[in-house]
């Protein structure tokens, strides 16, 4: 050890001890983490166990990949990444793209009063609990007291009991989650377009640019750093698709198509107690999300230059 | 002549870009006005259902205005015992969890912000890591059962999962970009400790994020039904998402509010008190919201910055 690691690492050392304050101030929220987040990421050993409540996760039995091979081989494997994979590209293809839509739109507008009771109101669906939401789902689409099937059929529209009928699950899923969040996810561009400088604009306008053409040459260029990091957010979510809306719309009828993993895993888990096994669906579903987030991010690394981390 | 010409031709072209443009215009204003009575009219038509006659509502007669007037539903809901106890169940789960948060959450984002801290890097993994990669519910609600013993008590609604990653990234961009390095250079020249410094100078500092977390904490708390529905057992316990769940989708009611003979009839007023439960439930979160909606926006914002 040479003389000058020594004085460094004294240094160091005494940077902590001076700075005691700051570790202090972490000792709470790591404590909280400890118990609560990264035991259970060290309990998801029990997908490899025979797990016994009263043997405990360490006491339990060794069961290798046992729960792996099984729900690999069962019927909902692949039934539950199918439909989880199609509701949530669906979404993607949905909810990605309308939020920036709306906010070029929203950047075109002059009339101040009109463009802020526009934001609030796009912005308001946004603060809808998910059960309540689902609640007017079902009561709007309801064959036989729904406001949606009265208006529809005023117009000569008959849509039957889209609750009841699988194919239109989907649908229903996304086209309610754009209702509601496309407003609020469009924030997020429209402060990036608020931030671009005017200059630009102005000497557009002299060489004779349209609105249209302006949009095309300046402001779509600029979203792109924006656009690529929340792709890359939503990508590392591909086999996430949220558990509490999905529940609550599920029924008899839909079941087909509206079993995903996460609502699956719930079942075996909590209601009929299979904890090993759930646990490993849980991993499974966790490792294949985060390796696809991190493909994406070091792709977008390669090729624009944007990444997460 | 030749700029005479020139500021004639700019003229022109001005006039026939402003056409084209005035197109734009009007179908962009269109867009808006249809887009912007789409995202009203489903929370008007509960409010107007629900002061309404719940056969007009059946009917399709209620569409823009409320028909035979009656507070019927909301008659009801007063004698819902379970719907009240939700109600205060959740102000108190929200006022609790919401201090929690800011009690844990904030700290950790100031220090993370300080580029003097020793370790900075771990720490910063240590607690941005969850935000990608989890345990995931059954192991989780196995070292909350079996080993803290957490199910159903007031604890489990709280604390647990009160650290959010994204919060922290926030809350220290905020710390990073706001707080002017040289404040603590002054600061420890004045013999101030970091404790000192962070209770007597920062969070005065700070009002703006803390009313940005304060507000996403309490929505969130609010809203949420996940939770309770996994940790907790006894009805007394439920939040009011809980309750709602029960009484939208579960089609929970008291037998004694049916009167109705008829199975129509009963449908008819169990939908008057949903659309007046729905009414209740949302009142606070809508009423407020367009009063503190900048800092709902000024979060995002943050969000948004790369720290």
């Amino acid at each position: 050890m040479t003389r000058t690691t020594v004085a460094v690492r004294k240094h160091t050392w005494e940077h902590i001890r001076r700075n005691w304050g700051l570790y202090l101030l972490m000792l709470p929220a790591a404590v909280i983490f400890i118990c609560f987040t990264y035991l259970p990421m060290y309990g998801v050993i029990i997908a490899f166990k025979d797990f016994k409540p009263a043997s405990g996760i360490w006491g339990s039995q060794w069961a290798g990949l046992k729960y792996f091979e099984r729900y690999f081989n069962s019927y909902m494997f692949t039934n539950t990444i199918m439909n989880t994979l199609f509701i949530s590209l669906y979404t993607i293809a949905a909810t990605f793209p309308l939020p920036i839509l709306l906010a070029l739109m929203c950047n075109q507008m002059y009339a101040k009063r009109f463009k802020k009771v526009f934001q609030v109101s796009t912005y308001l669906p946004h603060f809808i609990s998910t059960v309540v939401m689902c609640g007017m789902i079902i009561m709007f689409l309801s064959p036989s007291s729904g406001v949606i099937p009265k208006i529809l059929g005023m117009m000569g529209f008959q849509i039957g009991d889209l609750m009841g009928n699988a194919d239109a699950f989907s649908g229903i899923y996304v086209w309610t989650e754009v209702w509601q969040h496309v407003g609020w996810d469009s924030i997020m561009y429209i402060a990036a377009l608020s931030a671009i400088d005017p200059q630009l604009y102005e000497a557009a306008e002299v060489d004779g640019a349209s609105k249209w053409q302006k949009i095309l040459a300046i402001d779509i260029p600029m979203l792109v750093p924006t656009m690529v990091t929340l792709f890359i957010l939503r990508c590392g979510s591909l086999l996430g698709v949220g558990f509490e809306k999905v529940y609550l719309l599920q029924n008899d009828l839909n079941i087909a198509k509206s079993e995903i993993i996460s609502t699956y895993l719930y079942k075996m888990g909590l209601k009929s107690n299979q904890y090993s096994y759930s646990a490993a669906i849980g991993l499974f579903n966790n490792v294949v999300n985060f390796v696809i987030l991190i493909l994406v991010n070091q792709i977008s690394k390669k090729i624009s230059d944007t990444s997460l981390f | 002549m030749n700029s005479t010409a020139h500021a004639l031709s700019r003229k022109r072209n001005h006039i026939r870009k402003s056409r084209a443009d005035q197109i734009f215009d009007l179908i962009i204003y269109t867009i808006a006005v249809i887009m912007t009575l789409l995202a009203l009219y489903p929370m008007y038509f509960i409010l107007i259902a629900s002061i309404s006659d719940p056969n007009q509502v059946a009917q399709g007669n209620v569409l823009l205005w409320p028909r035979g007037f009656s507070l019927d539903g909301y008659r009801y809901l007063l004698s819902m015992g379970n719907l009240w106890n939700g109600y205060l169940n959740t102000i108190l789960y929200s006022l609790a969890g919401t201090l929690i948060m800011l009690a844990v959450n904030i700290p950790v984002a100031y220090s993370l912000s300080r580029r003097d801290l020793v370790g900075r890097g771990f720490f910063t993994f240590f607690f941005i890591f969850p935000m990608f990669f989890g345990g995931g519910l059954i192991p989780t609600f196995i070292i909350l059962n079996n080993t803290f013993h957490l199910v159903d008590t007031f604890t489990v609604m709280v604390l647990p999962f009160s650290v959010i990653s994204y919060y922290i990234v926030v809350s220290r961009t905020f710390f990073m970009t706001s707080l002017p390095g040289e404040l603590w250079d002054a600061a420890q020249i004045d013999g101030c400790g970091n404790l000192r410094y962070f209770f007597t100078v920062v969070l005065p500092l700070s009002k703006a994020i803390l009313a940005v977390i304060a507000l996403w904490a309490a929505v969130g708390h609010w809203n949420s039904y996940f939770n309770a529905m996994i940790y907790l057992r006894t009805p007394a316990k439920y939040p009011l998402q809980l309750v709602m769940r029960n009484i939208l989708i579960n089609n929970e009611m008291a037998a004694s509010a049916m009167t109705g003979s008829a199975a129509a009839d009963i449908n008819r007023k169990a939908n008057l008190i949903k659309y007046g439960a729905i009414v209740v439930s949302s009142l606070p979160i809508m009423t407020m919201y367009p009063f503190v909606q900048k800092y709902f926006n000024q979060g995002v914002m943050i969000g948004a910055l790369k720290g």
